[in-house]
């Protein structure tokens, strides 16, 4: 706290340089992100003048908050699946030997590369009622009746589970991969057994990729359109799909851009919860 | 052609845009071509599967580049009532004369029929005795057991939902939505799928997911040609077209028109049917003989085909109280 301080000089102008070197990035950012958001925002309260009917019409309509709980609830069990699912195959890639941890990543990405679309449709041929998970539970004579696994909100949440996965196990793995090894050992050493070493020394380390991979799937799973479309029964009505109802039945951008503006305050708003508890930043820097 | 196609300078031109896939391929080679030959035109082409919102914003631009444009009918009288479509002066469109009043309107003419009908599986219902008719044994879940899927939206699915619950073909109109919503509520549960586009309701009767279906019938009758154990019936079906309007301020309005005019001449549009299962537009088609006579019995606006069915008013669904039933439609698929 000194009056001339060289290393505070050095610090400010490392700040500059630093903002010099991020300026691209900002451009992008503000020309793909900040300015059609803005545009968004301003569609939602216009309509040859300043109107809020946009915002009437989603408060005073049950249609909408029917599939904002229904999104969300989707999001929340897509969520808690690809973390139950995702967290033991990225401690295993992060812990086998070489050739092993490539594969089980391979398999984990390899998915990734194919068109959503043709992943929607081939849960659509592996479900249905004729379809192959229904045939071999049959044939093994554990139902009589085909089950109605899809056309449903159970189908859309399998195939989004599926889609999503990777985004899941990618932080995760990340994450793990940086944890030493003798953390582990040393608990053992200290005479902690196997279960207790993970849970108060592994898990606690690993939450920076938790949070990471919840985060992504959580938002992503909000925006989800064509899994349900298709895999929905058309009963499956998630904010997306309103979204792009509204753009057909009322002609007009406002009343979409006006649900697009409510999803994002309502994610912002849940995320600052989240962060009340959990300090997200502390936890996304990894510091 | 190709030589009317290197010289366009000389020649007039129109933009021409349409729904795509095989349905515009067909129509390329019995309409589009023939008539562009005939009056010494490039028709240039463009396809997109949702043309409403760009007809919109082109019109917005001032400076639209589509001139014809081929949508359901709904939309053409929509974009009349928007200032979107031009008014049609049918003086200079001599061959819409013959056409019924109901197939024509200030913005549109009718360019081509095809049908809401009722589809079923073979295997389900293997003989005429044992197959649902009416929209009444679509709705009569005890006599006709299985699984059932409707359209998603409103159109042609409220007129279904009244005939099942007695009212006539011809006394559809204006629709009792109440009355039509509470038939609705009724099947519902027995409702697997409520499909979104044409080829998923193909698909659903194809792998057997559903056992009767509301389809258009050109979807169902591809499936039957592939060999699959699929039927339907023209009783009680809703016949639909989609028509051609022009878009306001379109870039070469005169020759559109005269391309209109073309488009529906009867000849061209009894081409139509030989390469695809939809009917002429214009009734004197069936009058010229090119349709074969087994073939005529296949099209859904043939004279023996239309009698038993309800034709559907699209100057009623852009009513207000056709497009308050539209958004009506939302929050019941939800419930």
């Amino acid at each position: 706290m000194s009056v001339i301080d060289p290393s505070d000089r050095y610090r400010r102008r490392e700040q500059g340089l630093m903002l010099l070197l991020a300026s691209p990035a900002v451009i992008v950012i503000v020309a793909l992100v900040v300015l059609p958001v803005g545009w968004l925002m301003g569609q939602s309260f216009y309509d040859n003048g300043f109107t809020l009917e946009n915002y009437r019409r989603i408060f005073s309509e049950d249609v909408y908050w029917r599939s904002f709980i229904l999104t969300f609830r989707i999001a929340l069990m897509v969520t808690v699946l690809t973390l139950i699912l995702g967290y033991p195959v990225a401690y295993a890639a992060a812990h086998v030997r070489r050739p092993w941890d490539v594969l089980i990543l391979s398999f984990v990405i390899l998915p990734f590369w194919t068109s959503v679309l043709v992943r929607a449709y081939a849960w659509l041929v592996l479900l249905q009622r004729t379809g192959v998970a229904n045939q071999v539970l049959e044939r093994l004579g554990l139902i009589s009746e085909p089950l109605a696994l899809v056309h449903n909100e159970l189908g859309t949440v399998i195939a989004t589970v599926h889609i999503l996965l990777p985004f899941m196990v990618l932080p995760l793995y990340s994450t793990m991969q940086k944890i030493p090894r003798e953390l582990m050992l040393a608990g053992a050493s200290l005479g902690g057994g196997p279960l207790h070493s993970f849970l108060r020394i592994f898990l606690p380390l690993s939450l920076p990729g938790v949070i990471a991979g919840v985060t992504l799937v959580f938002v992503l799973t909000l925006g989800f359109y064509i899994t349900p479309e298709l895999l929905g029964g058309g009963r499956t009505i998630m904010i997306s799909m309103v979204v792009s109802r509204n753009v057909e039945l009322y002609n007009q951008w406002g009343a979409a851009s006006a649900v697009g503006v409510v999803l994002l305050v309502c994610v912002l708003a849940i995320f600052m919860a989240v962060g009340r508890i959990i300090p997200l930043d502390k936890m996304l820097g990894q510091k | 052609m190709a030589l009317i196609g290197s010289m366009p300078a000389f020649a007039e031109e129109i933009l021409f845009v349409s729904q795509g896939g095989a349905y515009q391929k067909a129509q390329t080679v019995a309409i589009l071509d023939p008539a562009a030959k005939k009056l010494g035109i490039t028709v240039n082409q463009d396809s997109v599967p949702d043309a409403w919102p760009i007809m919109r914003s082109q019109v917005a631009t001032g400076k639209p580049t589509w001139d014809v444009v081929d949508v359901a009918t709904n939309f053409c009288l929509r974009g009349g009532e928007q200032g979107i479509v031009e008014k049609l002066d049918f003086s200079k469109i001599p061959n819409a004369a013959a056409m019924p009043a109901e197939y024509r309107s200030d913005y549109s003419v009718a360019y081509e029929f095809y049908s809401s009908v009722m589809g079923y599986n073979l295997k389900k219902f293997p003989d005429a005795a044992s197959a649902p008719k009416t929209w009444a044994d679509f709705w009569d879940v005890k006599k006709f057991p299985g699984r059932r899927s409707l359209r998603n939206h409103p159109l042609a699915t409220l007129e279904a939902a009244l005939m099942a619950d007695g009212v006539a073909p011809d006394k559809l109109y204006p629709l009792d939505v109440d009355r039509a919503f509470k038939k609705l509520e009724e099947i519902k549960p027995h409702i697997t799928v409520w499909w979104t586009s044409g080829a998923q309701s193909a698909q659903l009767l194809n792998d057997g997911e559903v056992d009767m279906v509301m389809a258009w019938n050109g979807r169902i009758s591809a499936l039957a040609k592939e060999g699959a154990k699929v039927a339907y019936t023209y009783n009680q079906g809703i016949l639909q077209s989609t028509s051609l309007c022009v878009l306001k301020g379109a870039p070469n309005l005169p020759t559109a028109i005269k391309f209109l005019n073309e488009a529906v001449d009867p000849v061209h549009q009894a081409n139509l049917p030989l390469h695809i299962d939809y009917g002429p537009a214009n009734p004197k088609a069936y009058d010229t003989k090119v349709i074969p006579e087994a073939r005529v019995k296949e099209l859904p606006s043939a004279p023996d085909n239309a009698k038993v069915q309800a034709l559907m008013s699209y100057a009623w669904w852009t009513s207000a109280a056709g497009e308050a039933a539209e958004k009506r439609w939302l929050s019941f698929a939800q419930k």
